[in-house]
């Protein structure tokens, strides 16, 4: 194990990882996946396993009842044997010369002869240390064990060997017993009986073969089945997924099969069911945003005709103010200015009620951004010149993508403008660039700037940064509301940023493709004009030089917890 | 002009030695908007008269034989479409329909169906009447500028400038004053290829970006009127991602 580990430590890494990647790993995740897999597995294992105990103790059990019958059989013919010969020797003629050899070798074709030819046993006398043998089983099948024993012991002796033929045929598995003959004057003679297991042999081969196949057979039989069942349960478990994946993706209408009484059966029922539910819920709910969607278009629509006579009156009395004492001129004056305010809340409430019924469309067309800055750059010109604020286009690379001009032109005049109202007077730079994938706008501004933690909130609708402070700058509320819907509809990011006495940064970016998923900005989220010290975290020799900046900047950045990332959070 | 603000809707009478004052029809239901109508327009030295319901307008019409028809698209009795539809049918007027809703088919139909320009609700009084005024104007694309012949030839037509009309082969074709004014604007620069923008400008007024949906529609119902096969256009031709210019002209 050890050596493995230093062989695996020894390849390239990458070959490494690799081999721990696809190897395993595929097959590891392909077996957590699939339940039927699992399932098929662990049967066919646990059957084979089942199958192996079982054939082999079948096979000991076969083995030894075919042994032992062998072995009685075989005892038993063997003192047969020994006694036909003892009796033959004791009734042999021992008058005058006898030639005992002769007997002996007489004595043993005689066996080999009545054993029929078939192999049952064959016979070998030791005489005086000559071996004296009838059939091919040479002296060697006999274990000296045996021949000792034998020397010393009137009984019949059994023991198990293996039987060595003089020709070319292998040994084979047998039984040898030994016994002493006597002959009267001449003493004690070895006779040994030797047993080939041939036939056992033969029979348990078939019998392992028999059982072998069988468990295979089983093997196969039980996977297939195992198979099937686990199909059987997957299949309406998977149509229940996919049902479930139906619903999920908002196919309301799809409803599984139902099909008998069982446990599967009910589940299915239980899915449609809940499905229905859903549906009706969903149905409901939309139903009511519907109605509520509907209700503010409406207003909006219905408040049209009475604010056209109010206004077009307003006018008229504005017109004619040169003609009314001062209090009444100024009235008219108001009542001009604020109608400008109402219509253009009214406006923004039935743009962002567009949104929200998902009714707003994008028509993206390729459009240069600079020519949507310049344009919107020259049309705020009398505000800059009201705030007095200095205004400058920091442009670069290609700035053309895929956009809506008139969304994106309504996006950057609310940045602008909100910029140029609250810079206080300081420069207010947009800055454009443009990379392989997306095009941004920054515009950045020096004036109040707003709490790190506000970021999110200046986006939500009719925010206001300090309700208790009056409103001195116009706008309806809406207006960063509607842009964030508008950047979202061309798959872009809108993101803010601020600090209070830093000023604010509001980037936009879009996708130089229309539809194209974003993952950068050409512009990072944060100005570059902040100081280098003011980033707190990650960048050590900035600490150091603390004293340069003062105190206020630093502290507040410091329990703003900011930290520096390129992406909207 | 202001001494005559708070004069009631009705009257009108033109004083002797002024010139005639255009007189400008106001089909809308709500009376107060109806009445503000027609203190602006009376201000601005036309002369109004109210009709309150679609299903009398255009008796009213009839009657009254307006210069130009404000028209409401929500009316009682008879839709404002279907007004304006009934009006185009057997006049030429311009018709200006009010809408409160931009953003629907409304405007289209109201187009479609006649109309010449829209204003949406709610609109200061003097974009409206900027719109009247060159609807009303027909000036000065209707006559013949310096050094220019009286007749033009586009496609197989010829557009007499002074005659205010246009024919084909000696047959006259009937056109209202915008398609015209359209149809002169292109023929008058055969080179040029016109933006739906600078056509805006130059027969609708518009100083700014506005909706181009009213070119788009007004090409439609002129190549309707003039094109031999208004889906294969011969006359007005549309230049792609562009916009559009006059055909060749075709010497018989």
């Amino acid at each position: 194990m050890r050596r493995l580990v230093g062989v695996v430590a020894t390849l390239p890494a990458r070959l490494r990882a690799r081999l721990r990647g696809r190897w395993w790993r595929e097959p590891l995740s392909w077996w957590s996946s699939s339940l039927p897999l699992r399932v098929t597995s662990t049967v066919f294992l646990a059957s084979v396993v089942v199958l192996v105990l079982g054939g082999f103790l079948l096979m000991q059990q076969a083995t030894a009842g075919v042994l032992n019958g062998k072995r009685e059989s075989a005892g038993n013919e063997a003192r047969q044997a020994v006694s036909t010969a003892q009796t033959r020797l004791n009734n042999a003629d021992l008058t005058g010369e006898v030639n005992v050899d002769q007997l002996l070798l007489d004595l043993a074709t005689g066996f080999a002869g009545s054993s029929g030819g078939s192999e049952q046993y064959q016979v070998i006398i030791i005489a005086r240390g000559q071996t004296i043998t009838a059939g091919d089983a040479t002296a060697e099948s006999i274990p000296a064990e045996l021949r000792a024993q034998v020397e010393t012991s009137p009984d019949l002796l059994m023991t198990p060997t293996r039987v060595v033929y003089d020709d070319d045929r292998p040994p084979v598995a047998g039984l040898a017993a030994g016994s002493a003959l006597t002959l009267a004057g001449n003493g004690r003679y070895a006779i040994f009986l030797v047993f080939p297991l041939t036939q056992e042999a033969s029979t348990l081969a078939v019998l392992r073969y028999a059982v072998v196949s069988t468990g295979a057979v089983l093997v196969l039989m039980l996977t297939l089945i195992a198979a099937l069942v686990a199909r059987q349960v997957v299949v309406p478990v998977r149509d229940a997924r996919r049902a479930a994946e139906n619903l999920a993706s908002g196919n309301l209408h799809d409803r599984m099969r139902v099909r008998g009484q069982d446990d599967l059966a009910r589940l299915a029922t239980s899915m449609n069911d809940m499905a229905a539910e859903m549906e009706k819920q969903i149905t409901t709910l939309s139903e009511l945003s519907q109605v509520q969607q509907r209700f503010v278009s409406d207003v909006s629509h219905e408040l049209r005709t009475p604010l056209t006579t109010v206004r077009m009156a307003a006018e008229v009395l504005h017109d004619a103010r040169d003609d009314f004492d001062p209090v009444s001129a100024r009235s008219a004056e108001l009542l001009q200015t604020e109608l400008d305010r109402f219509e253009s809340l009214l406006n923004d409430l039935l743009e962002i009620s567009r949104f929200d019924a998902g009714a707003a469309v994008l028509t993206a067309v390729p459009t240069d951004l600079r020519g949507i800055v310049d344009r919107v750059v020259e049309a705020q010109e009398p505000l800059v010149r009201a705030y007095g604020v200095q205004l400058s286009v920091h442009a670069t690379g290609d700035t053309t993508a895929e956009v809506d001009a008139r969304r994106i032109e309504r996006i950057l005049r609310n940045l602008l403008v909100n910029a140029i109202e609250h810079s206080e007077g300081h420069p207010v730079d947009v800055l454009l660039a443009g990379d392989d994938h997306a095009v941004a706008v920054a515009v950045r501004d020096h004036g109040v700037g707003f709490e790190a933690s506000q970021a999110k909130q200046v986006f939500l609708r009719f925010w206001r940064a300090d309700p208790a402070r009056a409103r001195t700058v116009g706008g309806t509320g809406l207006g960063l509301a509607i842009s964030m819907e508008d950047a979202n509809l061309h798959g872009g990011w809108l993101t803010g940023w601020g600090r209070p006495g830093l000023g604010a940064q509001f980037r936009l970016t879009v996708p130089r493709r229309a539809g194209d998923v974003l993952e950068t900005s050409p512009l990072p989220m944060t100005p570059r004009d902040l100081p280098v010290l003011a980033l707190p975290g990650p960048e050590p020799d900035a600490l150091g030089e603390d004293e340069r900046v003062g105190e206020g900047p630093i502290t507040v950045l410091a329990a703003s917890g900011w930290q520096p990332g390129r992406g909207p959070a | 002009m202001v001494g005559g603000v708070f004069d009631g809707v009705a009257g009108g009478s033109t004083e002797p030695g002024e010139p005639p004052r255009a007189r400008v029809l106001v089909v809308d239901d709500d009376a107060a908007l109806a009445e503000m109508l027609s203190i602006v327009l009376r201000n601005e030295g036309f002369e109004p008269v109210w009709c309150a319901y679609g299903d009398k307008a255009l008796a009213s019409f009839r009657e009254n034989h307006p210069d130009l028809v404000l028209l409401d698209v929500m009316l009682p009795g008879r839709d404002g479409v279907d007004v304006c539809r009934d009006i185009r049918a057997e006049s030429d007027v311009p018709i200006v329909m009010l809408t409160a809703k931009t953003d629907t088919v409304d405007v289209v139909e109201g187009l479609e169906a006649g109309a010449d320009d829209y204003v949406a609700k709610p609109f200061k009084a003097k974009e409206l009447v900027a719109r009247i005024r060159t609807r009303l104007r027909r000036l000065p694309t209707g006559t013949v500028e310096e050094g220019e012949a009286d007749t033009l030839a586009i496609g197989d037509l010829v557009i007499s400038v002074d005659g205010h009309s246009v024919k084909r082969g000696g047959t006259p074709i009937s056109l209202t004053p915008l398609e015209f004014d359209l149809l002169l604007a292109l023929a008058r620069r055969p080179w040029q290829v016109f933006s739906r923008e600078v056509l805006l400008e130059q027969v609708w007024g518009y100083r700014h970006a506005a909706d181009t949906r009213l070119v788009n529609v007004h090409v439609q119902r002129l190549r309707s009127k003039i094109e031999r096969d208004p889906e294969h256009p011969e006359i007005v031709v549309t230049v792609r991602g562009i916009g559009y210019k006059a055909g060749e002209p075709v010497r018989a």
